[in-house]
């Protein structure tokens, strides 16, 4: 009852396991999968967006289609696919990096996921019953009121319900870095990679709250008849584009900022040194999460705000870009009399380095208000925000998924493969996007369905479809790396890269109480620590004793589908009012269980220590 | 300054000439080739971040070529432990001052530009033009003038025009990349901006937030004539009679049929400003229909016809009696006809 059961189990079993997990490692997987799932799918929207545009005037999809393939692949990619990938992440290696057995509220980071994915669930329901949502990921006002149809209801209630999710895990971690790092690991002890994680906690936890009020504000025009977003009703539309940024401004640096954390940890251990600049580097990111906030207006330059504050938003959002080159140089600098290994890992991390700075520079000239009246809303914004996000983000999660697949799987991605994925998606990455610059200023306007002809814009648009097929064949060619490397059996040991930090010191993948005992923490890069004194562990902080892991609980799954079908009662309630039945069912589910929660005593098991000392042998 | 900025700009001109003679870009719809003065102002900003940028992406590269050449593992080296550095304080304040400085290179003319772009100080003693931006199609009133037209916008050139921006629908912005960057046109507030033509032409026009399912079809003209020019077409314009007879017996027919299948209940021909669709009152002057299409009887039967289909998620699709061919034909020959001026996209040079 007490140790980790290891052994072969039937699939019913599996299922069950990772249904009522609340291991932070299993969760971390069902982010991957869920994540990734929701990547593909987003991805196929971003192939049927590019071929429509391949030529002028296509009529592979038709305009109302159009819109909703381009608003649910925007949603998709932000919240279902990048931020859940980083979420499999930041679950999977937070807690080993600061030598915890696990997160403050594991019950919580459950629920978290499953909210997560009926939320996901609910918006691409949308696609079967009667169409998605079709306002754009931004849902401006009056547009997505107005918008007929239930599309617009799916992205309200579904981005509610997975958004609780996300702010439940940025609570979590928050907590979990504050309060549980080992033995001797101070603040600025910790890896780069829990710093971001800790900022980007913190983000979450200020921006979620305005994307909750907003939604429910949306929610109550659509499905009650309020007028917030009605200027007819004295309401104002502008409003839904303020609290909008105010959260979608943030959510870029909530995405952004992890992968700074991984690109440190990538590019410190390949080139064997030191992170460069680590104080300044933990000031740059904790002032990067600080102006993230100040500067949403620059979404918003041709909105009619007035030149003062155009001109204060605008030199604003131009003071991130110091903390940026910060990083940037304390990078180079990082590689700079290193020893440096190129693999895939790194290919991605040095990839990164050149493409993030032509997004960081364009997000500059973007700032320069009185130049951004061209570049806003045209295909400029859309290469400088893929040049941040798939230059940053994807390039991140790649290099994140080489580096710590070891880790996560206890097996090494095939190298040729990934390298082959690596320069197929680079190549593409750049044949798509850098023309687009060009695109936009001369004279397409983003969210375009169609182009004209004869309108010069036809020999771009081709080359930059050309170039999403690339990227699409490096995303398979990684998919069939995943098979392959899964079917095999090899097995590494704790070590592979001869890493710095805490998660390198334990097997892979961990056993699930991670450390048998905790680790003392005697400086910056733990592990490096130790080995320069020719030591190959951790000296443990603490005697060999027991361990009190929380039990399984198939309880949050069961509340996520409480709201799940809630959300379904809300959505169809317009229609006919007997629908309001589902809400009653769906919360009595959801409160139910929670009333469960509140007054079953759980009170976790514990691995004994014979049983720990048997493991060790 | 002026200066070399002068010589920026000439070569910029130059390589973007290439652009656009290598077929990259229509030189009436680019802002890369500024016909106006707000494009000006634009670009030139666009070149001096430009500028400053591409020296940044430089210096990066130069390291980061000198990292990869130098630093990369070399055989029988594998287990060369690199000294462990701290960091450098006199580089890391070198790379927070100087990118300081370069960002306020670019600030200081920012803050210039956007202040100079929303200048509304010369806005009495100007022409003023009010813009309404509906799903798809955009609406303008001339109103001290009692001049009403749509998806044609014609004004003087080298004349600062002041445009009153406001939505009947959702948010649209309004964009003519070649004369002047965008304003949003919102359906609560009126938002000014002025646009300025130095040469006489004919310049696309786009709307640039999202719509609905045609807003990549909301296209529209600004056409700039010489002051001599926008005058007559003013007095052209007033003296439209809404009422005239067409010469052609089917135009004539044509008139009818307008009037007796509630076109003119949606469209007003001459200066009534009653805009549930576009004011038809030069039609017959037009470039394109319905912004898009080809200017001819072919097109305008289809459109009849089927607007939902040459513009899904029209307003005018459902909204009147169903037409024969033959009725849609004569409805085209009498709008062909509404040819009040001979100041027309031709006559400034649409080619
Ligand atoms: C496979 C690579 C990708 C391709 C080829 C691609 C292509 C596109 C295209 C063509 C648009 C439409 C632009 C428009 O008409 O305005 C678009 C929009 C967008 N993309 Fe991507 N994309 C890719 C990956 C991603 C990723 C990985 C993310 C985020 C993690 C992302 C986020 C967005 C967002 C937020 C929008 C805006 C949607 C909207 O305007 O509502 N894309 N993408
Ligand atoms: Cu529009």
């Amino acid at each position: 009852m007490s140790t980790a059961v290891t052994h072969k189990q039937g699939f019913g079993a599996f299922l069950w396991d990772y249904l009522t997990t609340v291991d932070h490692k299993k969760i971390a997987h069902l982010y991957l999968i869920a994540g990734g799932f929701f990547f593909l799918v987003g991805g196929l929207e971003a192939m049927a967006i590019r071929i429509q545009l391949i030529k002028p005037a296509n009529d592979f999809v038709s305009a109302g289609f159009y819109n909703e393939i381009l608003t649910m692949h925007g949603t998709t990619m932000i919240f279902l696919a990048a931020m859940p990938i980083l979420f499999g992440f930041m679950n999977a290696v937070v807690p080993l990096q600061i030598g915890a057995r696990d997160v403050a509220f594991p019950f919580l980071n459950s629920l978290g996921f499953w909210l997560f994915l009926f939320g996901g669930l609910m918006l691409n329901a949308s696609w079967f019953l009667g169409g998605a949502p079709d306002a754009g990921w931004t849902a401006y006002a009056p547009l997505s009121t107005t918008s007929p149809g239930h599309g617009v209801d799916f992205y309200i209630l579904g981005l509610q319900i997975s958004g609780a999710g996300t702010l439940m895990g940025g609570i979590n971690f928050l907590v979990t870095i504050i309060n549980m790092r080992a033995p001797g690991m101070t603040y600025m002890r910790m890896p780069l990679f829990t710093w971001t994680i800790f900022v980007t906690s913190v983000l979450i936890i200020f921006a979620f709250p305005a994307l909750t009020v907003g939604l429910f504000l949306l929610m109550f025009d659509r499905m009650f008849g309020s007028g917030f977003f009605d200027p007819a009703m004295g309401g104002n539309s502008i409003i839904w584009e303020h609290l909008f940024w105010i959260f979608g401004h943030p959510e870029v640096y909530i995405l952004v900022l992890p992968v700074f954390g991984v690109f440190s940890e990538v590019i410190s251990t390949f080139s064997k040194k030191r992170l460069f600049g680590y104080t300044a580097m933990v000031f740059a990111t904790v002032l990067i999460g600080f102006l993230g906030f100040m500067v949403w207006a620059h979404h918003m330059f041709t909105v009619g705000l007035g030149p003062a504050a155009n001109s204060i938003f605008a030199v604003a959002t131009m003071a991130i870009a110091v903390p940026t080159g910060i990083k940037i140089f304390n990078w180079l600098l990082t590689l700079w009399g290193g020893n440096i290994t190129i693999n895939s890992a790194m290919l991605w991390s040095l990839g990164f380095l050149p493409t993030f700075t032509i997004g960081g520079t364009t997000g500059v000239m973007l700032a320069a208000a009185a130049a951004d009246f061209q570049y806003h809303d045209t295909y400029f914004v859309v290469a400088h925000f893929h040049y941040v996000i798939v230059g940053g983000v994807v390039f991140g999660i790649f290099a994140a998924l080489h580096y710590w697949w070891p880790k996560m799987f206890g097996k090494i991605l095939n190298e040729k493969l990934g390298k082959l994925t690596f320069w197929l998606f680079f190549i593409g990455f750049h044949l798509t996007f850098f023309i687009q610059h060009f695109l936009g200023l001369m004279g397409m306007p983003r969210r375009y369905w169609v182009f004209l002809p004869d309108q010069g814009l036809d020999t771009g648009n081709l080359i930059s479809t050309i170039g999403a097929f690339f990227m699409a064949l490096g995303t398979i060619v990684f998919l069939i790396n995943v098979i392959t490397t899964s079917l095999k059996k090899q097995e590494v040991a704790g070590d592979p890269w001869d890493g710095r930090t805490l998660e390198w010191t334990i097997p892979s993948p961990p056993e699930h109480y991670n450390f048998k005992q905790l680790p003392l923490v005697r400086g910056l890069d733990p592990l490096w620590v130790e080995k320069t004194e020719g030591r190959k562990e951790m000296t443990p902080a603490e005697p060999l004793g027991d361990i009190h892991m929380p039990n399984n609980s198939i309880l949050p799954f069961v509340m996520s589908l409480g709201f799940f079908i809630a959300g379904f009662g809300f959505i169809y309630q317009v229609d006919d009012i007997s629908w309001l039945s589902l809400v009653f069912v769906g919360m009595g589910i959801a409160l139910g269980t929670m009333f469960v929660r509140s007054v079953k005593d759980d009170l976790g098991h514990h691995i004994h220590k014979e049983d720990l000392e048997k493991g060790a042998k | 300054m002026k200066g070399w900025m002068g010589k920026f700009r000439a070569l910029f001109l130059f390589s973007s000439l290439l652009l656009v003679l290598s077929g990259c870009g229509k030189e009436n719809l680019t802002a890369f080739v500024p016909e106006g003065y707000g494009a000006e102002v634009s670009l030139n900003l666009i070149i001096i971040s430009l500028v400053v940028m591409v020296f940044v992406i430089l210096v990066v590269m130069i390291v980061y070529t000198m990292v990869l050449v130098k630093f990369r593992q070399k055989k029988g080296k594998e287990d060369f432990i690199p000294k462990q550095t701290e960091g450098n304080k006199a580089l890391e304040i070198i790379w927070t001052v100087i990118p300081i400085i370069l960002l306020i290179i670019i600030a200081v003319p920012t803050v210039r530009a956007t202040f100079d772009l929303a200048d509304e100080s010369k806005a009495d003693e100007s022409l003023n033009i009010n813009v309404t931006g509906n799903q798809y199609w955009w609406h303008f009133s001339y109103n001290d003038q009692d001049i009403q037209t749509s998806q044609d916008l014609y004004i003087p050139t080298d004349t600062r025009v002041y445009l009153n921006l406001k939505s009947s629908d959702v948010i649209h912005s309004f964009w003519v990349p070649s004369i002047s960057g965008k304003m949003d046109a919102n359906p609560e507030n009126e938002n000014t901006m002025y646009i300025e033509a130095y040469e006489e032409g004919v310049y696309y026009g786009k709307c640039a937030e999202l719509c609905g399912p045609s807003h990549s079809l909301m296209d529209f003209k600004v056409i700039a004539v010489s002051p001599e020019e926008f005058e007559q077409w003013k007095k052209d314009m007033k003296s439209v009679d809404p009422e005239a007879q067409p010469e052609t017996a089917s135009a004539q027919e044509g008139q009818k049929l307008f009037q007796e299948n509630s076109c003119i209940g949606c469209h007003a021909i001459g200066s009534s400003p009653a805009a549930v669709g576009p004011n038809l009152t030069n039609f017959g002057d037009r470039t394109k229909v319905a912004g898009v299409l080809e200017h001819d009887k072919e097109t305008i039967v289809n459109w009849l016809l089927n607007p939902d289909e040459l513009k899904p998620g029209n307003k005018m699709a459902g909204n009147y009696p169903e037409l024969t061919e033959e009725e849609a034909g004569k409805i085209a020959d009498y709008l062909l006809q509404l040819q009040p001026s001979e100041i027309t996209p031709e006559s400034a040079g649409n080619e």
